[in-house]
């Protein structure tokens, strides 16, 4: 038979605990959520024939399938830009499952994050900045001593804070929401723990004036994978299909990932009104027709760039959109609810997309029950996707 | 295994450099290679004349491979600016003040502001080029604010 448009959707998501101490391989840690995530759908392992992870995931695709089993991979890729990867993972399963390259495709990013190496500290070798993870600019950053992401990501929310005379302490709510989704989720890192605008603001410099370190995601150890399969089959499996309606990435001219200094207006995150454009073209929906979104925030200034990127509000009204309680569950629009990369776990966003997931099939432990969740956005930024339910 | 220690001790010498050398890629090298010289120079198009930075091998407004080494104005604004104070960045003896500069030119680049206390730093401060000592006897370029 001829290659025909068939539609995706996620069939099963999988996690190991979120640590700072995982006690085991990153391999290790990207077998047991894969395989996870393969029982959550009900589909086999050894069925996978197509996987998809980070350019900077240190586990080898032969290695993982050779954990699973996998019996014949038809495809593989990685996807380049560090966390801005994570929806452009979904997209790119979503491709090859609309074109029938692959039946059952396996996205995964695992890490031990904390306890192996550390993301926030400063550099021990300059493999990150070599070719292939859309990061070539960081070189030009590294002898004037911006030597860690929220260096660069200050550098980026500065001109914005600055333009639309944002302080850090206007960055705190973002960071008390988070902490507060956190509380009440079990697999949170921070599971019982919230914060105060007080405890925010008495929180050390980490970029001074910009970033305090409860601006910051963490650094966790922990795996998350996906299951993305044909929507048809997602129906006959264990759990509720979760539609990928639209997936896209963009990067538009002169802007890359966190280095992001070049392009004409450093008060706006071109690469998310790019996704929001192209993401609301794809799937004829608009930021009033999504009932949750999930969005990358390594740093809290990031989220808030975002939200106005997505139309969620205006140029410059974020953080008075997110003080107003708009992130919240009965909220306007909530907002990385299982408690984001602050408060749940930073494995690179991909825990975010899973929430998206949870909020689809209504299984979130913070759960959004006061309208009926259609549609969830999930974005990294340079990369977004709408699951739906069906 | 002992030595004798010198008669007279020597002249106290200027601390060393102790920030990170640049990374040279080929394509940079004749910006890095001029900085050693305490040259400020960038990368104009030889057929369409548009600056362009990072330095690259062909210009994205005319496509062309007619690269021109030329000497810049050394004169911009502060256009973004931090000071990174954890963890404190490898090459400093102090938190630096790093910034992205608006060039007079229309391209930016990320640098230092020497010469101001992290309290008088202003976003769109004017600054000009200086030259600033790394390990491995390299230099790189750093702004101070403008006096002329």
């Amino acid at each position: 038979m001829s290659r025909t448009f068939t539609e995706a959707a996620i069939a099963g998501i999988g996690a190991t605990e979120f640590s700072k101490e995982s006690g085991r391989s990153e391999l290790q840690l990207a077998a047991e959520c894969s395989k996870s995530a393969c029982e959550d759908a009900g589909i086999d392992p050894r069925d996978i024939d197509g996987m998809i992870t980070f350019t900077i995931d240190n586990s080898d695709e032969i290695g993982l399938a050779r954990c699973l089993g996998v019996k014949d991979l038809a495809y593989t890729t990685r996807i380049p830009g560090g966390g801005a990867a994570a929806a452009g993972t979904i997209m790119q399963a979503m491709a090859l499952v609309n074109a029938g390259i692959c039946k059952n495709v396996l996205i995964w990013r695992a890490m031990n994050e904390r306890s192996q190496y550390r993301f926030g500290q400063n550099p021990t070798d300059m493999k990150g900045y070599t070719g292939g993870h859309g990061t070539g600019s960081l070189l030009w950053c590294i002898p004037f001593g911006a030597m860690t992401p929220a260096s660069w990501g200050a550098l980026q929310a500065a001109r914005y804070m600055h333009t639309y005379g944002i302080t850090n302490a206007d960055l705190a709510h973002v960071s008390v929401l988070e902490r507060k989704y956190a509380a009440t989720n079990p697999k949170a890192w921070f599971y019982g723990k919230p914060i105060t605008v007080e405890d925010h603001q008495n929180s050390k410099w980490i970029q001074e004036p910009w970033l305090r370190l409860l601006d910051c995601c963490q650094e966790s150890d922990g795996g998350v994978a996906i299951l993305v399969t044909s929507l048809e089959r997602a129906k006959d499996l264990r759990q509720k299909p979760v539609k990928i309606t639209g997936a896209c990435q963009s990067i538009p001219y002169n802007v890359e990932v966190i280095s992001n200094y070049y392009h004409e207006d450093l008060t706006v995150m071109p690469e998310a009104m790019g996704t929001a454009k192209r993401l609301w073209a794809q799937t004829g929906l608009g930021p009033k027709d999504m009932q949750a979104a999930m969005l990358y925030e390594a740093f809290t200034p990031h989220l808030l760039m975002q939200l106005e990127a997505f139309g969620f509000c205006g140029k410059g009204q974020a953080a008075a959109f997110v003080k107003s309680g708009a992130l919240e569950l009965d909220g306007v629009i909530p907002t990385n609810t299982h408690g984001g990369l602050l408060g749940e776990a930073y494995i690179h966003g991909m825990n975010s997309m899973a929430e998206g997931v949870r909020q689809v099939r209504g299984t979130a432990v913070n759960q959004v029950t006061q309208r009926k969740v259609e549609h969830v956005l999930v974005s990294s930024g340079m990369a977004g996707a709408v699951l739906s339910s069906v | 295994m002992s030595t004798e220690p010198p008669a007279v001790p020597a002249a106290p010498a200027a601390p060393k450099p102790i920030r990170i050398a640049p990374i040279v890629t080929p394509d940079a090298k004749t910006f890095w290679d001029a900085c050693d010289r305490e040259e400020f120079i960038g990368q104009k198009c030889g057929d369409c004349g548009q600056f362009t930075f990072p330095p690259r091998p062909m210009c994205p407004h005319c496509h062309s491979l007619k690269r021109e080494e030329v000497k810049l104005s050394g004169y911009g604004t502060v256009h973004s600016w931090t000071i990174p104070r954890h963890p404190p960045p490898f090459g400093f003896r102090e938190a630096p003040i790093v910034v992205v500069v608006q060039l007079q030119e229309g391209i930016r680049m990320v640098s230092n502001l020497v010469g101001v206390k992290p309290e008088d730093v202003k976003m769109d401060m004017a600054v000009e080029v200086a030259f600033d000592d790394t390990m491995n006897k390299h230099k790189v370029h750093v702004f101070k604010p403008r006096t002329a």
